[in-house]
């Protein structure tokens, strides 16, 4: 796995120059996370990524963005095959309306998996893998509605696991959570940078300071500042940083 | 009177207003109901369900009619819902959003209020004439199915735009393509009120009787039809049939086939209400 490398991004939506010029190297098996304000373009960059952003309405990109050196807007890519290598988790948990079991089987079944006991494993090593598997190894034939939101939201983890991805998009996944779900959610997702690379768009700036190892700052469309979280929260170069990360504006 | 006064008047106008409403329609269709029960529920037996048409009153049933509606609705439940369903598919998820999809959309929600026997008419020039299929079951099930096929697309739509844009993204987000994430998690999740909005649209198919006379239901037909390509007649055709005989028996055995005709709406709109309640329970966002 290499570093995943966005070189010179402009994006519009219509009129609305959402992100410019941004360039940004994100390292492999780290939690990066992207900080600032509402609107200020992180999750317009995060879903870059996995090219989120193509249903929406008249948008339109310029520039790179590499992983493992393949330009993932260039010709030729397909897209289907990208988002098994670039997994999300969304803000709100969003399982499937069908069973434990049937939501993790999903990305398998998709990509023509028919052999059940396969499936089976799979199902399994993925819901420990996201903590979940104590909590709902007798009860996977049941409603994924049944779970409360924090188990929901690693449900949505373990979905995207079983596909296995090499980088992991996550899209504010604590906000609506309670806070033991999300320190659970945390703890799980410190664990799972040992294999994955793990990019995260939050709202909250001691989640950030606690799990990432890399934080970049946005506002109003521009990367401001970029660098280990340390730095970041300690000796940040910039003063608008500064600002946000100690709470005075955002 | 002062303001409050004359609101509050006006809140009990429009409340008796609107109980009296309600009450005229539901009183209506029970003294509808209970005309029709005393005179026909006497001639409703087995012997009546089984029996051939005939000019003797008594022994006139209406088997061949029966046959005649149920081949009716499994071809129209064909023809409809294969083109209504995919119909309402590709203009909810793949028609780019633009003038031409706009204009469809205003003619096809324009086309659930034409009238049916207009439908007949052009089932009567295309089917029966243009494609030489004359006064068969084909053509009737077709013509209905013209009938029916803007309700079933207006229905598929609302029920796909009803599913959160969330299990998309989640989909999609797996790597699933876009067919395989309407076939396997959208059209699953709204099939509960499609099914609801075919059903009624179907209960109201078969009460039709104008466009099918218009395309040749014939109003007596010895035989329960044996393939698509039969003459036929349909419960409606024969309620009118017996309705328009001078002999008083046979208003008995109109107002026996209207017992069974309701019973069959009846059924499918309480069908269509327990499926709704039941997929409403086991889907919540």
């Amino acid at each position: 796995m290499n570093k995943l490398i966005a070189k010179n991004i402009n994006v519009w939506y219509g009129d609305n120059h959402a992100l410019q010029d941004v360039s940004m190297e994100i390292e492999p098996y780290q939690v990066t996370s992207l900080i600032g304000p509402s609107g200020c373009g992180k999750s317009t960059f995060l879903r870059l990524f996995n090219r989120m952003n193509d249903y929406i309405d008249n948008f339109k990109l310029d520039g790179e963005i590499l992983i493992n050196d393949v330009n993932i807007y260039g010709q030729g890519v397909n897209t289907e095959e990208l988002r098994k290598k670039v997994g999300m988790v969304f803000q709100k948990p969003n399982p499937f309306p069908t069973s434990i079991y049937e939501n993790v089987a999903f990305g398998l079944r998709i990509q023509g998996k028919k052999d059940k006991s396969e499936i089976d494993s799979i199902v399994e090593s993925s819901l420990k893998k996201a903590v979940l598997w104590d909590e709902v190894k007798g009860n996977l034939k049941k409603s994924a509605f049944s779970l409360s939101g924090g188990q929901q939201q690693r449900l949505c983890i373990a979905r995207t696991l079983a596909v296995e991805p090499e980088v992991i998009l996550m899209d504010e996944p604590a906000s609506a959570l309670d806070p033991i779900s999300t320190s659970k959610l945390e703890n799980l997702i410190v664990e799972l940078k040992k294999s994955y690379t793990i990019v995260i768009v939050t709202h909250n700036m001691q989640q950030a300071g606690r799990i990432s190892d890399r934080t970049a700052f946005f506002y109003m469309g521009r990367l401001i500042e970029y660098d280990s979280t340390r730095t970041m929260f300690l000796k940040p170069a910039n003063l608008q940083t500064q600002n946000y990360i100690t709470g005075r504006f955002g | 009177m002062n303001n409050t006064k004359k609101n509050r008047l006006k809140d009990s106008v429009f409340k008796y207003y609107g109980i009296m409403s309600t009450f005229i329609g539901l009183i209506m269709l029970a003294v509808f109901i209970i005309i029709i029960l005393q005179t026909g529920l006497s001639r409703l037996n087995l012997d009546f369900i089984t029996s051939l048409p005939s000019r003797f009153p008594e022994r006139a049933g209406i088997y061949t009619a029966l046959m005649g509606t149920a081949w009716m609705l499994m071809l129209t439940i064909i023809f409809s819902v294969t083109l209504g369903v995919s119909a309402g598919i590709y203009l909810e998820e793949y028609a780019k959003k633009g003038l031409f999809s706009r204009l469809l959309e205003i003619n096809i929600s324009n086309l659930v209020g034409v009238p049916s026997v207009i439908y007949g008419i052009l089932g009567l020039a295309f089917f029966n004439r243009a494609l030489g299929l004359g006064g068969s079951l084909l053509a009737g099930s077709l013509t209905l199915s013209l009938l029916i096929i803007p309700v079933i697309i207006v229905t598929t739509r609302e029920s796909l735009k009803a599913v959160p844009k969330t299990i998309k993204e989640a989909a999609y987000a797996l790597g699933a393509t876009k067919w395989q994430t309407i076939s396997r998690q959208q059209l699953p999740a709204a099939s509960g009120s499609i099914v609801t909005g075919v059903i009624l649209a179907l209960a109201r198919a078969i009460g039709e009787a104008a466009p099918l006379i218009v395309v040749g239901a014939l109003v007596y037909v010895p035989f329960a039809p044996q393939s698509p390509l039969d003459d036929y007649t349909v419960l409606p055709i024969q309620i009118f049939n017996w309705t328009s005989r001078p002999q008083a028996d046979f208003q008995v055995n109109a107002s026996a086939g209207i017992i069974v005709l309701l019973f069959i709406t009846f059924l499918m709109n309480g069908v269509s209400i327990y499926l709704r309640n039941k997929w409403q329970k086991k889907v919540k966002w």
